[in-house]
């Protein structure tokens, strides 16, 4: 427990260190989930207009 | 010419248009982008008391000392060619000691520097400590910038 | 080179390559992660505090390298005519906005302990913040006209009058006197950190890279998917 403790703890910088990575991984999984979302939209709407066509 | 290699050129030219007005504009700034002036710009400009300004430097070594006070903090900055005292009340952050990079924000009185902020300025330099022991170890420890 | 940006055969190259982005950008994050937590050592003068460099100094590189992307593909839609180009130029712009606001974020919370200042009007610092709001001008520029090509154009030229800013960005260390330190990886000499926070940072920069490539691809099929299917509908408005 006590290494645990010592990594969250940062050596007193915890307050600066994870608000960082927690920024880092909000940005970039933001980015990834609002991609993929958008793109099976598409593919999806895409498809069902041409197979309507055929 | 063909309609593309004229829009080529049009770009091509209006970049080096921009990049020429660009450095014009930054050279007749240059006073105004620096962050800080070291301690021989002070001397050499002859900056009046009361004026806000910020020095930067080496806080130099064996020169940091608490007033009876408790708060004010004393110390010296120093370019290698020219110091500036400083008198500062306040926290100071955690990279702030003797011989590491300090930018002072405040006005000069008298000679003395009179402080409301004081930032610390670090190096390019990040290693582990253990290769800092090493070094210093060996003998190969550079006290200001030590080679990797 | 401009037969492979034709739209139909980058819908086929892009599709084979995504895949293996993908793959390479979870790798890379993952490997760098645990090593910038984990296995790098702390600094000798800034303890623990160094870790928040490695997300730092790779948002910080992919907020300018995005914008020379987003640039170079600007001056081929200007020049050529290219909608591909056009595409990539689009698509590009939030994901380098949001690489700049972390890297300003992240350097405000490494800026407070070590600086003693959430933030300074210096000249690095000064001229990210110029970058960050000329992605959102541009983005916000493309999207003002109700006809995408004159958007588009207008947006372009934009983003070539901003690339003034990237030198300015990347010297600004040099040139003037500023509080944040001057360059640690690509300067002469070699870099002045230790191998064993070096390669952690290498990785990580290649993980962002990697990550951009594969979310630029992805967004770029999503648009031309988009471009497909309001054709078509179109189409369909006028058969009928």
């Amino acid at each position: 427990m006590d290494s645990l403790d010592h990594f969250l703890s940062m050596g007193g910088y915890a307050r600066f260190v994870w608000p960082a990575y927690a920024l880092a991984v909000i940005v970039l999984a933001g980015f990834a989930i609002e991609g993929v979302v958008t793109y099976r939209k598409n593919r999806r709407e895409l498809d069902a207009v041409e197979k309507k066509r055929r | 010419m063909t309609r593309k290699r004229k829009r080529l050129y049009i770009v091509l030219g209006g970049l080096a248009l921009l990049g020429v007005a660009t450095a014009l504009v930054l050279s007749a700034f240059q006073d105004n982008l620096v962050f800080f002036y070291s301690p021989s710009d002070i001397t050499a400009k002859n900056v009046p008391d009361g004026r806000s300004i910020r020095v930067g430097g080496l806080v130099e070594k064996n020169s940091v000392k608490r007033e009876s006070d408790g708060v004010t903090l004393d110390f010296r900055i120093s370019d290698g060619s020219q110091t500036v005292p400083v008198s500062y009340r306040g926290d100071v952050p955690d990279l702030f000691r003797e011989g590491q990079g300090v930018v002072a924000e405040g006005k000069l009185n008298k000679g003395t520097f009179i402080a409301s902020t004081v930032l610390a300025k670090h190096d390019e330099n990040y290693m582990p400590p253990e290769v800092v022991d090493a070094l210093k170890r060996s003998g190969h420890w550079q006290e200001t910038g030590p080679k990797p | 080179m401009l037969r492979l940006a034709n739209p139909n055969r980058f819908m086929q190259w892009s599709g084979k390559l995504l895949p293996w982005c993908a793959i390479a950008t979870v790798i890379l994050l993952g490997v760098g992660t645990y090593m910038a937590l984990f296995v790098a050592p702390p600094d000798y003068q800034q303890g623990e505090s160094v870790r928040i460099m490695y997300i730092h100094v790779p948002s910080a590189m992919m907020s300018t390298f995005v914008y020379a992307v987003m640039a170079v593909s600007s001056a081929v839609a200007l020049i050529w005519r290219h909608p591909v180009a056009d595409i990539a130029a689009r698509e590009s712009a939030p994901l380098g906005a949001g690489f700049t606001l972390l890297c300003l974020v992240t350097g405000s919370l490494w800026g407070k302990p070590m600086w003693g200042a959430w933030w300074v009007w210096d000249a690095r610092l000064t001229s990210e913040l110029v970058l960050f709001f000329l992605y959102l001008g541009y983005i916000a520029l493309v999207n003002a006209f109700d006809e995408p090509t004159r958007g588009a154009r207008a947006g372009a030229i934009l983003a070539l009058v901003g690339v003034i800013n990237l030198p300015i960005i990347k010297f600004s260390v040099d040139w003037w006197n500023t509080l944040h330190q001057p360059e640690s990886i690509f300067r002469l000499g070699g870099p002045t950190i230790a191998p064993s926070m070096l390669w952690p940072l290498l990785i990580m920069v290649l993980g962002f890279a990697a990550f951009f490539v594969t979310l630029l691809l992805l967004r770029m099929r999503s648009a031309l998917m988009a471009a497909k299917l309001r054709a078509i509908r179109l189409q369909q408005i006028e058969a009928a």
